[in-house]
Formats: C-alpha cells, sequence, structure tokens
C-alpha cells in the first residue's frame, strides 16, 4: 500500500471509529471558540456531518464565518499517547443541510449515533456539513501529512448558513 | 513495588521469583539451596529497576524514543543512536533514595573493598527457548560502591542496547514488558574457569567441558582459545580432548580485566587434571538433574573446588541453529579487535590502495590495443570490486571505533547531550575538508579577479591567467572535475564541469569565515582524560586517538575507493571512445563485453511517486527523522537524486540527499542545511553537516519521495523534524488537488 493510500485508510479508520469531534468556530470578531459535537463522516471522506441547536454559540458563529477546523483524536488519557495516538485536523467550510442531502445524511448519522435520533430530527436541531478541503494527519508525535480530498459539486448540497 | 523487595539475598529467592530475580538469579538461590558453592550473590530485583524506570519516566522516554517511526524503517545506526540516548538516561538519572540507601547499605556491608562481579539477570534471558547469553552486559571486576552502583546501571541499559533491541525484536518479545533484575557477586578467581555443556550442543550422546586459565572472561568473550574435553555423556569417561595452544589468560586488573600472557608451565594445555575434569562433569550431571534438563554451567576452580558461576538450559539444537545471537553480539567490538583492525586498515590496506591508484592514473590506455584495453577494462572492474569489498569488510566495521570512544566517553563523563563526544571527534584532518578548502580558494581568485569569473562563466579556460589555470588543474589531478560524483574522475572535460560551476557559485558569495568552532577541544580533551584513573589514562589517550582514526577514516575510505572507481570508470570511457571510432569486429566485441561490467551512468534515487489520484492529493508538512546537527535553517530544498543535481545547486540552498558520500559532499559549505534519508549520527551527511556548524537531520524515510526541489522547508536539527512549507513559489511540484 503507498503512502496515499495508508493515508488515506488511517483517515477514514479513525474517523469511523471515532465519536465526538471538537469543533473550532470564530465569530465575526475574530473571537474563537471549541465545542464538542458528535459527528459523522461521508462515505468519501469530503464531508463531516453534525448537529447543534440554532440557538448554540458554535451556531451562531456559523453564521457569521462559515470557516470551521474539527479535531478527531484517539488518546486515550494514558502516557503512550504521545506516541501511540494519532489525530486528524479537518479544515473546511460548514453549510446547513436540506431537502434530500439532510434526508441521507441525517440517516446516515442515526446509524452511527442512535441514541441522538431524537436530537437531530428536532425542529430547533441544524444539520450541518463541514466540506472538507484539507485533512492533517498527525502520528508518532511529530509526523505531519496533508491530504487534500477532491470534492465533488453539489449544487443542492446545502446553503451556506452565513449566505 | 514494597521497598524489601528491591535487594535481596540469594537465601530469599524463590524457585518462582523468575519476573523479580530473573533467570539467572533464580538458577543460583536454587544451586545455594542444593549445597552447590556459588559465589556470595546479593539481587538487585526488577522491583529497584522498575523504582528507578517509574520515578523518572523513563518508560516513556524510552518508547518515545522507539516510536518516533517504526522500527522496521530504522536502519541498525539508527537503533544504536536510540540505544545510546536511551543508556545514557540510564547513566544521568539519580537513584531513588529509597533504593540509594538500600543498596548502598547492601554495598557496605559485602562490597566496600571486595571486587564485585556485576550480571544480568533479566526475565526473559536464559529460557530455554531463548538464549540472551552475551546479548546483556555483565561486568568482571569492579571496586567501589560508585563504580559498582555505576555499573548496575549500564546492565540495566543494557535491556536497551542495539543488539538487545534487535534480538527482543527477532523472537517477538514484548519490549514493553521488559525489565532487569541485576546480580552483584564476589569475584571468584580461581586457578582455571571454563564452561560445560551438560549436553553437547554438537551431538546429543556427549558433553563438553572447555578450560581456560584464570577468568572465564576470555573463553566468554572469545579472547582465549579453551582447551576442550569431549566426554560421554553415560559414562563420563573422555572421548577427546583438545589441548590449548592459548599463551594468554585473562586476569583481574587494577579495574575490570587484562590479557596477560602465561609463563611457559602453563602454556602446556593441560590444564585440568582428570580429578578435576570429574568434579566439574559431577557437578554439571547434577545441576542438569536438579533443573530436569541440559544445562551450560560457567565454573571456576577455587582451592580445588568447583565454584558454579551460573547455569542456564541449553538451548535445544534445533534453536541453536537458528540462534542469529552471532549476528547481534557481531555489533559490539573490542578496543582490541579495532587496533588490530586499525593496524590492518592504516600500516596496509590504505596504503597499497592508494599507491595502486597512482598507477592506474599514470598508465597511459593509447598505447594499449583493443584487446589489451578490453582486458584491461576488465582488470580494472575487478580491482574495483576488490576495493568495495574490503571498504564492506575492513572500514565499515572499523567506524565502531568512534561508537566505543562514544560509549566509554559517555560512561565517565555522563554528558546531558549523549552525542557531546562527537565535538573531540570533530576538527580531524578530512580529506574532504581539505578538498573544500581548496575549492575555496579557488573561489577567493575568481572573487579578487571579475575577469576570470566572466572567462569561467563563458567557458573560455584558454583566457584564464596561467596561475588560476595552475591551481585548477592541480585540484583536478587530485579531485577530477566532480561532475560525476567520484573522486578523481575527469568526465566530461572542464569548461562545463560541476567543478567550474561550484567555484562561480562559491566567488559569488561574500568570503566565508573560517569555520567556527564553539567547543575548547584541549578543554573537553582534558576533562575526558582526568575523568580516568591515573594508571588508566594512556589507555583513555589510546581509545581517544583511535575514536580520532575511525572519525576521520569514516570519511576519507570513500574518498579513497572513488580513486580506485575514477581509473575504472576512465578505462571504460577510454574503451566507449575506442569503440565510437570502429576497429576490427573482434576487439569490438571484446570491448563491448568490458564495457557491460561498468555502466557510466550511476543508478539515480527513484523519482518521487506524486501518489495523486484524480480527486485527492497527499503532501507532507511535517517529516519527522533523528537530529543530527543542532540548528535552524529554512530554505529552498535542493533534492540531489544523481551527482549530476549537484551542478545546480546554490548558495543557501537545503541538500536533500539520499545517502550523500564524502565524494559528493563539497556542496555542503554553500548549504544552509542538511537533510538525508538514511538515518545515523555518524553518517557522511552528519559528520560534514557538524563540522560546518549545519543543522541536520538524518533519517526521514519518506523525505525523497515528499520533497521536491525549490519546496521551501524548514530543518530543526534540534528536534530532528523537517517542516515543508504549505505554498512553495516556484517548486515543481505536481499538481495537488483535483
Amino acid at each position: 500500500m503507498d503512502a496515499h493510500e495508508t493515508v488515506r485508510r488511517d483517515i477514514a479508520h479513525l474517523l469511523s471509529e471515532q465519536r465526538l469531534a471538537t469543533l473550532s468556530t470564530c465569530n465575526a470578531q475574530g473571537h474563537p471558540y471549541a465545542s464538542l459535537v458528535a459527528f459523522d463522516v461521508t462515505p468519501d471522506l469530503a464531508g463531516i456531518v453534525f448537529a447543534t441547536s440554532r440557538a448554540t454559540r458554535k451556531f451562531a458563529n456559523l453564521m457569521d464565518n462559515n470557516h470551521a477546523a474539527m479535531l478527531v483524536e484517539n488518546s486515550r488519557n494514558l502516557k503512550s499517547d504521545i506516541y501511540e495516538a494519532m489525530a486528524v485536523t479537518a479544515l473546511g467550510t460548514i453549510s446547513e443541510l436540506s431537502g434530500t442531502s439532510q434526508e441521507t445524511a441525517v440517516a446516515h448519522y442515526i446509524r452511527k449515533h442512535p441514541h441522538l435520533t431524537k436530537f437531530i430530527q428536532a425542529p430547533s436541531t441544524a444539520v450541518l456539513q463541514m466540506a472538507v478541503d484539507v485533512f492533517y494527519l498527525v502520528n508518532r508525535f511529530q509526523k505531519v501529512m496533508e491530504y487534500h480530498v477532491g470534492r465533488k459539486a453539489d449544487p443542492a448540497a446545502g446553503r451556506d448558513p452565513a449566505g | 513495588m514494597s521497598g524489601e523487595k528491591l535487594i535481596l539475598p540469594l537465601a530469599a529467592i524463590r524457585p518462582d521469583d523468575i519476573a523479580l530475580a530473573g533467570g539467572k538469579g533464580c538458577a543460583l538461590a536454587r544451586l545455594e539451596r542444593e549445597g552447590i558453592r556459588v559465589p556470595f550473590t546479593i539481587v538487585v530485583t526488577t522491583g529497584a529497576y522498575q523504582l528507578f524506570v517509574d520515578t523518572h519516566g523513563l518508560q516513556e522516554r524510552i518508547f518515545l524514543e522507539l516510536n518516533r517511526k517504526a522500527f522496521a524503517d530504522m536502519r541498525w545506526e539508527e537503533i544504536w543512536d536510540a540505544a545510546l540516548r536511551i543508556r545514557n538516561l540510564f547513566l544521568t538519572h539519580p537513584l531513588p533514595p529509597a533504593l540509594d540507601h538500600q543498596l548502598q547499605d547492601s554495598l557496605d556491608r559485602r562490597f566496600a573493598d571486595r571486587a564485585a562481579v556485576i550480571r544480568s539477570s533479566a526475565p526473559q534471558e536464559d529460557s530455554a527457548a531463548a538464549s540472551f547469553a552475551g546479548i546483556h552486559e555483565s561486568y568482571v571486576n569492579v571496586r567501589g560502591r560508585a563504580r559498582i552502583v555505576d555499573h548496575v546501571r549500564r546492565v540495566w541499559a543494557s535491556l536497551w542496547s542495539d543488539a538487545a533491541l534487535l534480538y527482543r525484536q527477532e523472537l517477538g518479545l514484548d519490549p514493553e514488558s521488559s525489565s532487569m533484575a541485576v546480580l552483584i557477586q564476589d569475584l571468584v578467581v580461581g586457578a582455571y574457569s571454563g564452561v560445560m555443556f551438560t549436553v553437547s550442543p554438537m551431538q546429543d550422546g556427549h558433553s563438553v567441558i572447555e578450560a581456560v586459565p584464570g577468568l572465564n572472561q576470555g573463553l566468554v568473550d572469545g579472547l582465549v582459545m579453551p582447551a576442550r574435553w569431549i566426554l560421554d555423556r553415560d559414562t563420563q569417561a573422555v572421548v577427546s580432548h583438545t589441548p590449548s595452544t592459548q599463551s594468554q589468560a585473562v586476569f583481574p586488573a587494577d579495574q575490570g580485566v587484562r590479557v596477560a600472557s602465561l609463563a611457559e608451565p602453563a602454556r602446556q594445555g593441560d590444564t585440568l587434571s582428570s580429578r578435576e575434569i570429574e568434579l566439574i562433569a559431577e557437578q554439571g550431571r547434577r545441576i542438569e538433574s536438579l533443573f530436569g534438563a541440559p544445562q551450560d554451567v560457567e565454573w571456576t576452580l577455587f582451592d580445588g573446588q568447583v565454584t558454579v558461576l551460573q547455569a542456564r538450559p541449553v538451548t535445544t539444537t534445533a534453536a541453536a541453529k537458528s540462534d542469529k545471537r552471532g549476528w547481534y553480539l557481531s555489533l559490539r567490538r573490542s578496543f582490541e579487535n579495532l587496533q588490530q583492525l586499525r593496524s590492518r586498515i592504516e600500516d596496509e590496506l590504505i596504503p597499497t590502495m592508494n599507491r595502486e591508484a597512482d598507477e592506474l592514473a599514470a598508465a597511459d590506455l593509447d598505447v594499449l590495443d583493443d584487446e589489451a584495453l578490453a582486458a584491461e577494462v576488465r582488470r580494472r572492474v575487478d580491482r574495483n570490486q576488490h576495493w568495495s569489498n574490503v571498504y564492506w569488510t575492513d572500514f565499515i566495521p572499523y567506524a565502531h571505533g568512534a561508537r566505543l570512544f562514544g560509549q566509554v566517553y559517555n560512561d565517565v563523563i555522563k554528558p546531558d547531550n549523549p552525542y557531546a563526544f562527537a565535538d573531540l571527534l570533530a576538527d580531524t584532518p578530512m580529506e574532504s575538508l581539505a578538498r573544500n578548502r581548496q575549492l575555496e580558494e579557488l573561489a577567493g581568485i575568481v572573487r579578487a579577479v571579475p575577469a576570470v569569473a566572466d572567462n569561467l562563466r563563458h567557458g573560455r579556460l584558454e583566457h584564464l591567467p596561467s596561475s588560476f589555470h595552475a591551481a585548477l588543474d592541480a585540484f583536478v589531478a587530485q579531485y577530477g572535475t566532480l561532475s560525476s560524483g567520484v573522486t578523481g574522475d575527469r568526465e566530461g572535460g572542464l569548461a562545463d564541469s560541476t567543478l567550474v560551476r561550484l567555484v562561480i557559485t562559491l566567488a559569488e558569495r561574500s568570503p566565508q569565515p573560517p569555520i567556527r568552532k564553539s567547543v575548547d577541544h584541549e578543554a573537553l580533551v582534558r576533562e575526558f582524560v582526568e575523568a580516568f584513573p591515573a594508571e588508566e589514562r594512556d589507555w583513555a589517550w589510546s581509545l581517544l586517538d583511535l575514536a580520532r582514526s575511525s572519525y576521520r577514516l569514516r570519511d576519507d575510505d570513500n574518498i579513497y575507493l572513488g580513486r580506485i572507481e575514477a581509473q575504472a570508470r576512465r578505462a571504460v570511457r577510454a574503451a566507449a571512445a575506442r569503440l565510437a571510432g570502429g576497429g576490427s569486429e573482434k576487439a569490438g566485441a571484446a570491448l563491448q563485453e568490458a564495457l557491460a561490467l561498468m555502466p557510466l551512468e550511476k543508478a539515480a534515487s527513484p523519482d518521487p511517486d506524486p501518489a495523486i489520484s484524480p480527486e485527492s492529493s497527499l503532501q507532507a508538512r511535517q517529516l519527522v527523522g533523528q537530529p543530527a546537527g543542532p540548528g535552524m535553517a529554512r530554505g529552498r530544498a535542493r533534492v540531489v537524486r544523481s551527482p549530476g543535481d549537484l551542478k545546480a545547486f546554490q548558495s543557501e540552498e537545503i541538500l536533500v540527499c539520499d545517502a550523500v558520500d564524502p565524494n559528493m559532499t563539497f556542496v555542503v559549505p554553500l548549504a544552509a542545511g542538511v537533510v538525508e534519508r538514511r538515518g545515523g549520527m555518524l553518517i557522511h551527511g552528519a559528520i560534514i553537516a557538524r563540522e560546518y556548524g549545519l543543522p541536520c537531520v538524518t533519517g526521514v524515510p519518506e523525505v525523497m519521495q515528499f520533497v521536491r526541489t525549490g519546496d521551501l522547508i524548514t530543518v530543526d536539527g534540534y528536534l530532528g523534524i523537517v517542516i515543508v512549507s504549505p505554498s512553495s513559489p516556484g517548486a515543481d511540484r505536481a499538481s495537488t488537488s483535483a
């Protein structure tokens, strides 16, 4: 397996095995905020789906600025994490899903997080998707690889929450 | 771990205490209980090891060292480097107070003024399945409490030596569960010592006794050829006897051991009487029946009685066949062995090699007819192969001289930086540095006289001042035109050579001050030598001298080998020219055949695989290697895949290469930093980077795949990482995304 395939496999594995990600957003004044979200990843790795109440600060920040980062990692709070843990940082833009895109994403999301069915289906919840520009995979403490995912254009995929 | 389990007398060790006292410790305890004579022994348990390691968080630091990259991606040199850094952790951290107190107390009671033997006793070693004999360290004749404690640390550290790491990997043993108990024993100096295999590894129906005068160390380390008796296993009758022809033996010195000549009567070879052989054989049988398996017993004869130093199971014949410890043990070379190697290299091999290169260079190939030329090509290719073999069999192992010095330096000085020893080796006169100084002198002339630069740029060599031309010719006579990356080769002529291009590039920058040395060599040498007791200082000087010679030869041998190769290439080029000019069919066939023996084009490192799928791409942002030269530098990468790439090298670029050898390090004075795929602190790239004070990172497995000429990169020589900037204007990178 070449390096390209290895990195893609490692990213896909981490994103499918982990349930929570740290979402970093920024408001219009440039103030940062970090929060924990339950996420799901699309099979092509191009999108990361999560949900939040429209009343949350992260949603407000995304209304101001749809650029965000998400961190997913598998540390176990052990000393050996420093060389055993793996982390993926995804950078991209976030939009709210609607219509069939939302239905497909929610169905997939519920398979990973069945206990969050009511939460994601609530009228006050926004279903959001990060269109990933780039992943940074960090392992062995300091090795960092940059993986660019090609995005397939899908005009119906959703609307820009800031737009 | 409870405090009372840190240090134990042999009498307190139970048969199932292997996890606490190791295999050797448990075996000795059993023998003592059965009334078999063994040396007085105290056991520094694995609990003590664990307390030391836990107190300082060493386990995590060890695994951080060993997990910087995949173990399979680490070359032996890198594993040795990691082992050296780990060893330093054991040498430089204090014992926890509870352990220190108990150990000092035990040593006061028995070893305040008594010589000790410090032996490893790891729980994993000495099982029937795997023998670690010789893999972990043991030390004979250590005197003084501080020294004994120092040697306990060294035995702990030997759990993580290069040989131990590789051997455990081979056996599939989990390093995370590795631990080490240490035995501190009375030194018993018998008249004769030896080993007994109750079942011969060669033939099941036999037992074997081997004996040497003095200490067993001579036999175990292979320094003294023993006398050997083969016994019938059932009757204990002597089947055959091979007397020793050895005139030397190992005896205790003030500290440690020394090889000494034997007085005439002791040289006769019949070291043991038949009664003594019976005694040893009887003891061996008894031990075998105690443990219920064939045993490898180390013994010494003291006061007419057998004292058993250690006993361990004989690994089965089948296991012995696949036992690769010999290879791992060959990774270590003794001072004496290296001194012999040095004499051979310096007194015989290098003078012969240089003489041969001169003779080959002096021969006029034009006077040879076609068939004679074809024969000459074959001869020269053969000679090149011969010297290349010598390089691998003699020159490469001699690099252990610098490593042995590094280990001894760290043992006595205990520096924070485990590579501080390299400061005492740097600044030795090396061929590559002399060549680079000559290049700087040529550049100085070009810098001073603009017309010279102009003529060089336009290939008008005939317009160069005669003094400069003479200097250029003198350089070429010694080092060649630098175009092929083979010292002494004149491929391609002078006008368009890498040499001319390099001199112009060197001249375009301002004159360089002499290489700055931030260390006081004399003070370092003084500190090293004075760390030894007065009677050992001559040895310390000899070791330093050996290490400097080894360090210098590590670089110079490639230049010498290059000169031989250059002469083979000269003959190949002459043959190719002759063929191009026509000639008889028969001679042409001979020349063709000869040419096929040595391609002139050197194999280049493969081009990177862009690994780009239609919809995604991969880039490196930060790659991990080993810190091999302190400092940080940022600049454009110049990726050298073949010697031809050196010609375009620009000032302040970062040299990125698969493996640079001294025939190619003439660009290093121009470089801002060095990155090498091949790993190690004592490889050529690291050596020359240190000489020029350049940041250097080695052992970056993917660097040739992910870094391209023109990429903006940062070399962090402190942490051993290479950072690739996200956007690199000017880079010839393939498209980065779909």
